[in-house]
């Protein structure tokens, strides 16, 4: 029998915080720029300089501590973690090691109906490091220049507990993370700017052990699809290593998005001894309790409750609510809707449908989207009132979708409105019947498909805008 | 008597009755550079024409009779690991050999916003590492009392320059006794400040949990003049104090009747020099003499001072000084033929002797798997210093000692021991480790070297400290006496 293993993950997150300037100094954290433009002496780290904590990135990192349920320090302290790299200024990174602002948090994912509660092992804050880049490839480069704008962006680190259990539970808990930290507001949460970032630590185990297989960490993974692909590999690689009787080795590992593997890094021999120390130039840090508890009280309401209010509210089903509470502008986007045209189901089936499918074919946020909420209301009353049917309603959604037009203007426009007129309706009837006395023999016969057949010729003629259900109708009365 | 030897707050006085001009000043001390750097070797780099340009400002504002600072027009040389904006700042190391900070320290800032004279940048030893500024990468500093001593260090530059007349005050910086040792080599006043007194914003950073930067002054109220101007809360420095200093010449009185003074036992053992002794009992002699009361104390961790202060100065010096590397600025090795090997050639060739010694006691005490036996055990013991001395100001307002076990060192007499090297500094380390108060002022001579007495009080108490200076000097005239440099 071939042994059962058991996949275990534990998740780093990387969160860019959007505060308007870096953590150490007032430069600004503005994506992008002219390399080198976004700097100042202090997130240079010229001789002499010292750091000063900006609060609002305390503030965000305690805010989202709160909201995934961790305990928050009273004493916490900044450290630095020192190896060599010419991305970062000081050559050493001002990082948190054993008095983390927040521990012990968790939250919950939900995974073909089940509901599982991932723990939240820290949340600390550290300083971003700058980019180093490359005229051709880093192998055959003669030279690399270095881009410090993004040193000393505010850095917030979520480490999970190697609670996961698979890739699919890794991507789920990667989703979950970034919806509450976009409804806290605290972070772009771009994984292709970099603004989210996450690196992971598999192993595997045979089934029902207790003990932990060796690790891997696993670098380089760009988005929630190449984070699953590359859990997936790693995880049959060393079952495939296992199974061949060898063991795993310890060690950091890329993934190679092009090639789909993961590669060896360097070893845990080769791991760096970062000699933490206390940062001597931040005093530590008492965090009031009343400041806290002023922050938890300014916590919004959370993707969980959003969708319980959903379930509960609109009647939507599980599956539905939660997908629409998933993504902040989507939720919104779906409420402003429903102010509009209060059929909430309807209109959830529109987002969660047709929206959601033009949003991923056009790879894009519902916010780069010109259509507007009203304008999917009216489209909706179209269809109730019989106006337009909800076959050519699509196609006038995705005219509205592409050009934020309103959907009356479209279907005057093209003509679209549905032919409900029984006189106008009668005479093509009539004439589909006889051209195709074949199948309206059929039908007769009790071959009921034959009858779609010829609804869809009536359609075909009046290029769609026939109103279906009358055309059915009709169709029956002649054919009795 | 020439202006260059003036005490600054006469020469205030003067500028106020338009008896002499700011000019004159900053010519007879840019003078006086002229006869004797030679000799005394304190400056790396001198800024003669922005100095004059300073000076002529100070006089146009007295001609518009506008109010000015007590320390406009006063010449002041500045260590140079203090960044000045524009002005090379380098450590006297190579590394940073041809560095322009493109910012000023706030304390420089302070400076010009009280027109003070920045005449020049003063030798040291490298990054501050040292006890004779000979760990200068560029050239030794004289004593100008004994040409062929050590100043002290590693603010030689600043204390030999005041001492010789070749500026009216300096700055410089103390992470173990930088200030107070070459002040008491060279027979002149140096203050270091309670750690979070004065900003530490601009300052190269040795190592950052000791470092503060301080003056060096001829007499005490000079040295309150000057620490009126570079005291208070920076908000650039967090580990700066946030409550305002108090106005520093308030405690220039004339009296000392009912001052404790404790005299630590540990600080006049064996390895003191008897005349050193001699010396501070007769100043405590003529304390009590003015009312004080003297009386012996203890402060039992003495002994563990040094290796807890090469411990934990070496640790955080091997982080500060990571950022050398020859990527941004500064020195960078040629012929290296990836990265690593330009971070090595470049640290190897741009760094001294001793700078690497103490990165690597640093990287060592921090490693994994030493950083509890010698790191977290330093910082307890630390704590343990730290509580002798609250144990002792409960008692004592002010304490006493030797600032050095002997007067100044021949040039190249301990160079070749880094050991004795660190020893000339036993009576200073721990001072640093406590963040107190210590000033070092002078107490008298053997065989015509100057020998200095050292003053510590409780945190933020300055004022005490210069108060009874203020009375020795009244009482006394060490300060007074001048280095023969004909």
């Amino acid at each position: 029998m071939v042994p059962e293993y058991e996949t275990v993950i534990g998740l780093e997150v990387h969160v860019e915080l959007k505060t308007n300037s870096k953590i150490f100094c007032n430069s600004t954290t503005a994506f992008g720029g002219e390399p080198n433009t976004h700097v100042c002496p202090v997130c240079l780290g010229l001789p002499g300089v010292l750091p000063v904590v900006n609060r609002k990135a305390l503030e965000y990192t305690i805010r989202t501590a709160l909201a995934l349920n961790c305990e928050i320090a009273g004493f916490s302290k900044f450290d630095r973690k020192n190896y060599y790299y010419p991305d970062m200024p000081k050559n050493y990174q001002i990082s948190q090691y054993d008095l983390p602002f927040a521990q012990k948090g968790h939250l919950n994912i939900e995974l073909n109906g089940n509901i599982r509660r991932i723990g939240i092992t820290r949340v600390h804050l550290e300083e971003d490091t700058g980019k180093l880049v490359h005229p051709a490839t880093i192998t055959t480069s003669p030279y690399s220049l270095v881009d410090y704008n993004r040193a000393g962006v505010p850095l917030m680190e979520i480490v999970s507990e190697p609670d996961l259990r698979s890739p699919e539970e890794a991507r789920a808990y990667l989703e979950k993370l970034k919806a509450i930290i976009s409804y806290l507001d605290v972070s772009d949460c771009k994984m292709e700017e970099g603004s989210l970032r996450c690196d992971a630590n598999v192993s595997v185990r045979l089934q029902g052990k207790e003990e932990y297989g060796t690790k891997t960490e696993i670098k380089n993974m760009n988005s929630f699809k190449s984070l699953q692909r590359a859990l997936a590999y790693e995880v049959e690689r060393q079952i495939e290593v296992l199974g061949n009787g060898g063991r795993v080795i310890q060690e950091t590992r890329a993934w190679d998005e092009g090639k789909g593997i993961t590669l060896s890094m360097r070893s845990k021999e080769e791991a760096h001894d970062y000699r933490y120390f206390p940062e001597p130039d931040l005093v530590p840090l008492v965090i009031d309790r009343q400041w806290v508890e002023e922050i938890r009280a300014s916590l919004p309401e959370l993707p969980d409750a959003r969708k319980t209010r959903y379930q509960r509210d609109y009647g939507l089903s599980a599956y539905d609510a939660a997908r629409l509470a998933a993504e902040l502008e989507l939720a919104e986007f779906f409420e402003a809707c429903v102010k509009c045209y209060p059929q909430p189901k309807m209109v959830s089936n529109w987002i969660n449908g047709e929206l959601s499918r033009l949003l991923n074919l056009h790879n894009i946020n519902i916010n780069a989207c010109p259509l507007t909420p009203p304008q999917l209301g009216a489209l909706l009353e179209l269809i109730e009132k019989g106006t337009i049917s909800g076959k050519i309603a699509k196609t006038v959604f995705e005219e509205m979708f592409n050009k934020g037009k309103d959907p009356a203007q479209i279907i005057q426009e093209k003509g679209l409105i549905q032919i409900s007129d029984e006189d106008a309706l009668i005479k093509i009837v009539n004439e589909v019947i006889t051209q195709n006395q074949k199948v309206v023999d059929d039908y007769r016969a009790g071959k009921d498909r034959a009858l779609a057949f010829l609804v869809g010729q009536v359609m075909k003629v009046t290029r769609g805008k026939a109103n279906p259900e009358l055309v059915n109708r009709l169709l029956k009365e002649k054919m009795q | 008597m020439e202006l260059y030897y003036y005490p600054a707050h006469q020469l205030h006085q003067m500028l106020v009755k338009k008896e002499i001009k700011a000019e004159e000043i900053c010519l007879s001390v840019l003078n006086r550079v002229s006869q004797v750097e030679d000799k005394i070797k304190a400056f790396i780099t001198l800024t003669h024409e922005q100095a004059l340009a300073q000076a002529k400002k100070v006089d146009e504002k007295i001609a518009r009779k506008e109010k000015i600072s007590p320390l406009a027009g006063i010449p002041i040389a500045i260590k140079d690991n203090i960044c000045t904006e524009g002005l090379r700042t380098t450590c006297a190391s190579h590394i940073l050999e041809n560095f322009i900070p493109p910012y000023n320290a706030t304390v420089i800032n302070l400076l010009n916003q009280a027109d003070a004279v920045i005449i020049g940048k003063t030798n040291l030893d490298e990054f501050a590492m040292g006890s004779s500024t000979e760990n200068s990468a560029f050239f030794t500093t004289a004593n100008p009392w004994d040409l062929a001593r050590v100043p002290g260090g590693s603010s030689g530059g600043s204390a030999a320059a005041v001492a010789a007349g070749e500026t009216i005050l300096a700055l410089g910086s103390d992470t173990g006794g930088s200030i107070r040792q070459p002040a008491a080599f060279c027979g002149v006043l140096g203050l270091k400040p309670t750690y979070g007194l004065v900003s530490r914003f601009g300052l190269v950073a040795f190592a950052s949990s000791l470092d503060q930067i301080g003056p060096f002054a001829r007499n005490a109220e000079d040295l309150a003049w000057l620490l009126n101007v570079i005291s208070g809360h920076d908000p650039l420095d967090s580990t700066s104090r946030v409550e305002a200093p108090p106005d520093y010449t308030g405690f220039l009185v004339d009296h000392v009747r009912g001052l404790r003074i404790g005299v630590p036992r540990e600080y006049m053992l064996e390895g003191i020099d008897v005349q050193v002794k001699q010396v501070i009992n007769q100043a405590l002699a003529k304390l009590t003499a003015l009312g004080a009361t003297a009386e012996e104390v203890s402060l039992p961790h003495s002994k563990y001072a040094l290796p807890t202060y090469y411990l934990i100065a070496p640790a955080e010096a091997s982080s500060n000084l990571a950022r050398y590397d020859g990527v941004r600025y500064g020195f960078r090795a040629g012929n290296a033929v990836d990265m690593i090997d330009m971070f090595k050639k470049t640290r190897s060739q741009g760094f001294g002797e001793e700078v690497k010694r103490r990165i690597m006691l640093g990287t060592y005490a921090l490693s994994a798997g030493y950083y509890d036996a010698y790191y977290l055990k330093a910082l307890k013991v630390r704590t343990l210093i730290k509580q002798d001395f609250e144990k002792a100001f409960s008692s004592f307002d002010v304490l006493v000692s030797p600032v050095t076990p002997t007067p100044a060192f021949k040039k190249g007499e301990k160079t070749g021991d880094p050991l004795q090297m660190y020893m000339s500094d036993i009576c200073t380390l721990a001072i640093n480790l406590a963040g107190i108060p210590g000033i070092a002022i002078p107490a008298g001579f053997i065989n015509g070297l100057p020998v200095g007495m050292q003053l510590l009080g409780k945190p933020f108490s300055e004022g005490i400290l210069l108060q009874v200076a203020h009375i020795f000097e009244q009482n006394t005239d060490f300060h007074l006496k001048k280095p023969d440099l004909k």
